[in-house]
């Protein structure tokens, strides 16, 4: 094949993309499980996890630059160039929010929980999914799948306004929670943008695919 | 790592006209280095200086140093000739002899008094397949040279190179002669080659010196501007001129 060690540099970039998707994942599984069991030793990893996230963030960044510098990428590799641009932003910012709901863990510590979490782990799940399920439409490069992905954010919205009704209620009965009642309310906010930032990424991959650039929900 | 070639303090001139001023570089083992800048600033000369191409000119002269594995090239013990075998050369337009496929990659050889019918058929097979051409000629080999497309005859020239078993390769403009496709074939070739070869190439696309080389060196009016990562020439160069010529503010 001609270029043949031009394309294989693109399909590194997909894979590294890949690669910092799962980490992203696991924060975001290891942030929640760490503020359900609360768990603090599960919380501190978070932090050297998302540091290789972080890592991988600027190695994915100069790999593209060097393609866009030195290969002039055109049409469809330069759209896979710049949504992994993207994506890996978007990647990166919810490697952060896992960062802050591990924070969570460590501030709540010991102290009981206002309430069992149900729906936080249900979101954590969904969202969590979303990530899983984007990366795939990235690597199928599936219109159709992108799609459907982001239709998912609507379910996590759902659930992130049950969380909020039901730490309204429990903070109007008792004003002494009202500090972790926050705390929770937060971690509902950090879970619905990273499935936000689920939904740019299945943007980019339709602009990726039909060149067509468009905003979904 | 240790410079396969080191030029030191290197002018040359043409008659009294100094082409090339205070050159001082390091080229390295297996890797693909790049000469770029406008047409007259002494790119080609240099390359020819590097397997004395120049000595066939009259009234030039080399001051300096250039040394190939740490060995004065200019030596008087040095034969020019069996340097040339070291340091192999392809030309903007293809060159291939009148003669058959075969012949053209054998010719060095023979020329050295190689003509062991089985020695020579693996080195036709072998050279035709490290440029990607054997395919597409396994079956007229005994055909002339010249029906091949102007892609084909410069693998040829390539596959010619390397029938000497060279170290370095120079090559002056290699794609200029050629379509895009081809000229992605052979950029693809030179990226499968450096694994075995040094090779050095003037080019006058940026834009080919961006794609496949290691190194790249800027040259202005003779001299050597800026050499350096490639990567790092077409990304943040150090000298103006060099960002003012790659992004095609130049003069």
């Amino acid at each position: 094949m001609v270029r043949e060690h031009y394309s294989k540099k693109i399909e590194d970039v997909k894979h590294k993309v890949l690669r910092m998707g799962s980490l992203v994942e696991n924060v975001i599984e290891m942030s929640v499980k760490s503020l359900k069991d609360q768990d603090t030793e599960l919380a501190k990893r978070v932090f050297t996890e998302d540091d290789k996230i972080d890592d991988l963030e600027l190695e994915i960044e100069q790999d593209c630059m060097n393609l866009l510098a030195l290969q002039q990428p055109l049409a469809k590799d330069l759209r896979t160039i710049a949504t992994a641009l993207k994506i890996i932003t978007d990647l990166e910012r919810m490697g952060d929010h896992a960062v802050n709901i591990a924070k969570i863990t460590l501030d709540i510590g010991k102290e009981p929980l206002i309430k069992p979490l149900v729906d936080i782990p249900k979101m954590a799940d969904r969202a969590q999914e979303m990530v899983k399920l984007s990366l795939d439409a990235f690597v199928n490069e599936s219109v159709e799948e992108a799609e459907k992905i982001a239709k998912m954010d609507q379910e996590v919205d759902d659930l992130y306004d049950i969380v909020i009704e039901e730490v309204f209620k429990i903070l109007s009965e008792r004003k002494e929670f009202i500090k972790q009642g926050t705390k929770l309310l937060f971690v509902g906010r950090y879970l619905e943008r990273i499935a936000d930032h689920t939904t740019n990424i299945c943007e980019r991959i339709i602009y990726m695919v039909t060149g067509e650039l468009r905003e979904i929900n | 790592m240790e410079p396969k070639i080191k030029i030191r303090d290197m002018n040359f001139y043409y008659g009294d006209n100094k082409a090339l001023k205070d050159i001082n570089m390091n080229i390295y083992e297996k890797k693909i280095t790049a000469f770029i800048g406008p047409s007259g600033c002494g790119k080609s000369t240099f390359l020819r200086t590097l397997n004395r191409m120049n000595d066939f000119i009259e009234d030039t002269r080399v001051e300096g140093k250039i040394t190939l594995d740490d060995i004065d090239i200019y030596s008087k013990d040095i034969d020019p000739v069996e340097l040339r075998r070291k340091v192999g050369m392809v030309f903007q337009r293809p060159n291939p002899f009148p003669k058959t496929i075969y012949e053209n990659i054998v010719y060095g050889l023979r020329k050295n008094g190689v003509n062991d019918k089985q020695i020579l058929d693996e080195v036709v097979e072998d050279t035709l397949k490290s440029v990607a051409l054997y395919d597409e000629v396994k079956d007229k080999i005994h055909k002339s040279a010249l029906e091949l497309s102007g892609g084909q005859q410069q693998r040829l020239c390539i596959a010619r190179a390397i029938a000497m078993q060279p170290e370095v390769i120079l090559m002056d403009e290699p794609t200029s002669a050629l379509d895009p496709i081809s000229t992605m074939k052979i950029e693809e070739l030179l990226l499968d080659l450096k694994e075995n070869y040094t090779i050095i190439i003037v080019t006058h696309s940026m834009q080919q010196a961006a794609r496949i080389s290691d190194e790249t060196a800027f040259f202005l009016n003779g001299e050597v501007i800026e050499h350096g990562e490639t990567k790092v020439i077409f990304s943040n160069p150090r000298d103006k001129r060099t960002e003012d010529y790659i992004t095609g503010r130049f003069g």
